[in-house]
C-alpha cells in the first residue's frame, strides 16, 4: 500500500510551501500531489515554480502528479488548466471534466480525483477507456461500495482513498472567506492567506461543524481511517491519500508508514492520532453513515 | 425560448401545461431523481398518462434520472432510463457518467440532456459530454455570472437551460455533501437534501423555536421569526465570534430582468425549480415566466418586468426574497 499526499487546499506563502516540500522529501510518502486545487487566484507559485518543487521531490524518490482546479468558470482558468495538462513530465489529476476531455483528447493517462463522480463501475469503465490511469473514490462512498467497484475495475486501473484531512465538502461561486471578512470577492485581499487550515464554523450552540476554505466548504472534524488500515489493505486499495494540514502533517504520515507495517495496535494509533485531530476524527462515510459521525 | 416547468405529480404536470409550460420535468417514485420526496414523482402506470396529456397539448415532456447509482442499486436506475424511453418521453436528464454510457447504447435515439446535478461550468466538460453521448442540452449550475453564461454560449455547441426561478442552491450542483456529511444522505446518493426524515422543528419557551438535521443545530429563532425549512447552507451559524448566515440568506432566484440578455445570447431553455412545490405555485410562476418570456420575445428592446410579476414570484419565494445569484457578480 502506497501513501499519497493530498494537494494543499488552503493559501500558503511561497516560502511556507517551500519548507514544507522540503520536510515532506525527506518523509516516507511514495506520492506527492502538487498544485492549487480552490482557486485561481492563489498564485503564491507558477507553474514553472511547481515543477520545479516536483522535480526535487522527484530526486528524493516521489512520484509527482499535478492537481488542478475543481470548478473552472473562466476561460483565462481554462487556459492554465491546459498548460498544467500539457506539462509533459508530470502525471495530472483531473478535478473537474474539463480536465478529463483535455487529457483524453490527446491519449494523455490521468488520474480523477475525488470531486469527479464516480459512483459506479460503468462510470469507472467509460473513464478508464479514455486513459484513467487512477481513481480517487467520492469522499461520500461506503467500504461496501469502494470494495465492490475497486474489485470490479478494470486491469491497469489503481483505487485511491481519501483517509487522513479535513473531508472536502462542497464549491461555490461565492467565496465564504470574502463574505465572513465583507469583501466582495474580486477584491477579496487574499485574506485565506492569513487562515493557513481554512476558518472554523460552529452551531449556535458552539458545535465544531465546518471549515470555510475560499469558495470550499469542509468539515471542522478530520477524517481518519487509520485505525481502519486493515481493512483498507484487505479490499486490496493501492494508495491511502492524506491531506495537508498546516501543522504535523509529518507525524501523520509517520503514523500511517508504522501502521502500514503493523508496528503499532489499532488502539495506539487511536491515541497517538489524537492530538493531530483538532476537532476530533471522524470514519462515518467509511462505515456506510453520515460523514460526521464516528464509529471507532 | 423553452419554458420547462415541475411536476411533482399529474395535478402540477397539468397546471404547468395549462398555464403555458412548452415542456415539464419529472421523476419516478423514489431515489433515481434529485426530488425523492414522499408523496412526490410518478409510476410505472401514471407515466403514460403525463406522456399522454402533455403531448395531447403540444407540449413535451422530460424525465429527469439525474443522482448517481452506485452498484447496488445500478439496475433501478437503468430500468428507469427504459421506462422512460418506453413511455415516450421527449427527454431524460443524467448526471451520472456511466448512465449516460448506458442511455446513449441502449436508445441512441433518446434525447439526452446533462442535469444541473451533472456539475458542467465550462465548455470542456460540456464537449466531453456532446462527443462522448451526443447531449441535446445542458442545464448549467447556478454558479456563472452572466457574461461568463454569455462565453459560454459562444464556444459550445450544446444548447442551454438556465435556472430562472426558485430555490437556490448556492453550491455546485452535484458536488455538495453538506446533507450527507450531516444525515448520511444527499442529492447526489438518495435524492434529496435535507430529508424530512432527519429534521425537527423544536418549540422552545416563549415563542422562540430551532430547527436541527440529523441532531445538528442548523438555526435558532426569536419569537415572531419565520422559520425556515433546515437546509444547512441557508442556516445561522458562528464564524470567530461572528453570528448569522455564513453561507446564504434563505431567498429564491429570480431572474426575470435577464430576461433580455438571456434570450439575446441563445439560451435555449429556462427552467422552474420547484418539484416539491404545491399545483398552485406551479400554476402562478408558469402564468408569470409565459406572460413575461412572450413580451421579452415580442419587444426584447422595451421590455420591462412588470412589478406585480415581482410581487407575485416574491410571495412564493423562499424567505420571501429573491436575488440573481450567481448570475451577478456581486453576489460572488
Amino acid at each position: 500500500m502506497k501513501i499519497s499526499l493530498g494537494p494543499v487546499l488552503y493559501f500558503w506563502s511561497a516560502d511556507k510551501l517551500r519548507e514544507f516540500y522540503r520536510e515532506i522529501a525527506g518523509s516516507s510518502v511514495d506520492i506527492v500531489y502538487l498544485g492549487e486545487t480552490i482557486c485561481s487566484k492563489r498564485r503564491s507559485l507558477t507553474l514553472a515554480e511547481w515543477i520545479e518543487i516536483g522535480e526535487e521531490l522527484q530526486s528524493a524518490g516521489k512520484e509527482v502528479v499535478l492537481s488542478t482546479l475543481a470548478l473552472l468558470e473562466a476561460e483565462s482558468e481554462l487556459k492554465s488548466l491546459k498548460r498544467i495538462c500539457n506539462n509533459g513530465k508530470f502525471m495530472v489529476e483531473a478535478n473537474d471534466m474539463a480536465a478529463v476531455q483535455i487529457l483524453s483528447s490527446q491519449s494523455i493517462p490521468f488520474v480523477v480525483g475525488h470531486s469527479i463522480n464516480l459512483y459506479n463501475q460503468r462510470t469507472i469503465s467509460v473513464l478508464a477507456k479514455h486513459s484513467m490511469r487512477r481513481w480517487v473514490a467520492p469522499v461520500e462512498l461506503s467500504k461496501y461500495t469502494i470494495k465492490e467497484l475497486h474489485q470490479s475495475k478494470p486491469e491497469g486501473v489503481e483505487s485511491e482513498l481519501f483517509v487522513w484531512g479535513r473531508i472536502p465538502l462542497s464549491y461555490a461561486a461565492r467565496c465564504y472567506t470574502a463574505r465572513h471578512y465583507d469583501l466582495p470577492k474580486d477584491e477579496c485581499q487574499y485574506k485565506c492567506i492569513e487562515d493557513p487550515d481554512g476558518i472554523l464554523l460552529e452551531t449556535k450552540e458552539n458545535e465544531e461543524f465546518l471549515t470555510i476554505n475560499g469558495i470550499q466548504t469542509q468539515s471542522a472534524q478530520s477524517c481518519n481511517l487509520l485505525p481502519h488500515l486493515e481493512d483498507i489493505a484487505d479490499i486490496g486499495i493501492d494508495i491511502v491519500r492524506i491531506s495537508p494540514q498546516s501543522s504535523a502533517t509529518l507525524s501523520i504520515i509517520e503514523l500511517f508508514n508504522r501502521a502500514r507495517s503493523n508496528q503499532i495496535s489499532i488502539d495506539e494509533r487511536i491515541v497517538a492520532a489524537k492530538p493531530f485531530l483538532h476537532y476530533g476524527g471522524v470514519d462515518g462515510y467509511w462505515m456506510g453513515k453520515a460523514g460526521m459521525k464516528r464509529e471507532i | 425560448m423553452e419554458l420547462v416547468c415541475p411536476a411533482g405529480n399529474l395535478p402540477s404536470l397539468k397546471a404547468a401545461v395549462d398555464n403555458g409550460a412548452d415542456a415539464v420535468y419529472m421523476g419516478f417514485k423514489d431515489d433515481t431523481n434529485a426530488r425523492h420526496f414522499a408523496g412526490l414523482n410518478f409510476t410505472e402506470k401514471n407515466i403514460g398518462q403525463a406522456v399522454e396529456y402533455v403531448h395531447q397539448k403540444g407540449a413535451r415532456i422530460f424525465t429527469a434520472i439525474n443522482t448517481f447509482p452506485q452498484p447496488e442499486g445500478w439496475r433501478r436506475w437503468t430500468d428507469a432510463v427504459d421506462r422512460a424511453a418506453e413511455a415516450g418521453v421527449d427527454a431524460v436528464i443524467l448526471a451520472d457518467i456511466g448512465l449516460l454510457d448506458y442511455a446513449a447504447e441502449r436508445w441512441p435515439d433518446l434525447h439526452l440532456h446533462l442535469s444541473v446535478q451533472g456539475s458542467a461550468t465550462n465548455y470542456e466538460s460540456l464537449k466531453f459530454m456532446y462527443e462522448n453521448f451526443g447531449i441535446r442540452r445542458a442545464v448549467i449550475p447556478r454558479v456563472l455570472s452572466a457574461p461568463q453564461v454569455r462565453h459560454l454560449t459562444e464556444q459550445t455547441p450544446v444548447p442551454l437551460e438556465l435556472f430562472g426561478f426558485g430555490s437556490l442552491c448556492v453550491m455546485v450542483e452535484g458536488r455538495c455533501l453538506l446533507s450527507s456529511y450531516v444525515t448520511g444522505r444527499s442529492p447526489n446518493t438518495y435524492g434529496a437534501c435535507s430529508p424530512a426524515s432527519h429534521v425537527e422543528w423544536v418549540d422552545l419557551e416563549n415563542g422562540k423555536m430551532e430547527t436541527r438535521l440529523g441532531g445538528l443545530l442548523v438555526d435558532r429563532y426569536e419569537a415572531g421569526e419565520n422559520a425556515g425549512y433546515p437546509t444547512i447552507c441557508k442556516g445561522r451559524f458562528e464564524v470567530q465570534g461572528k453570528q448569522g448566515y455564513a453561507i446564504e440568506e434563505p431567498t429564491s432566484l429570480n431572474t426575470l430582468e435577464l430576461l433580455p440578455e438571456m434570450m439575446d445570447m441563445g439560451i435555449a431553455a429556462i427552467k422552474i425549480e420547484g418539484r416539491q412545490r404545491s399545483p398552485a405555485y406551479v400554476a402562478q410562476v408558469t402564468q408569470i415566466w409565459r406572460s413575461a418570456i412572450d413580451a421579452c420575445a415580442k419587444d426584447p428592446q422595451t421590455f420591462q418586468v412588470k412589478d406585480e410579476w415581482n410581487r407575485e414570484l416574491g410571495k412564493v419565494a423562499e424567505g420571501a426574497q429573491t436575488t440573481l445569484g450567481a448570475y451577478h457578480r456581486s453576489w460572488q
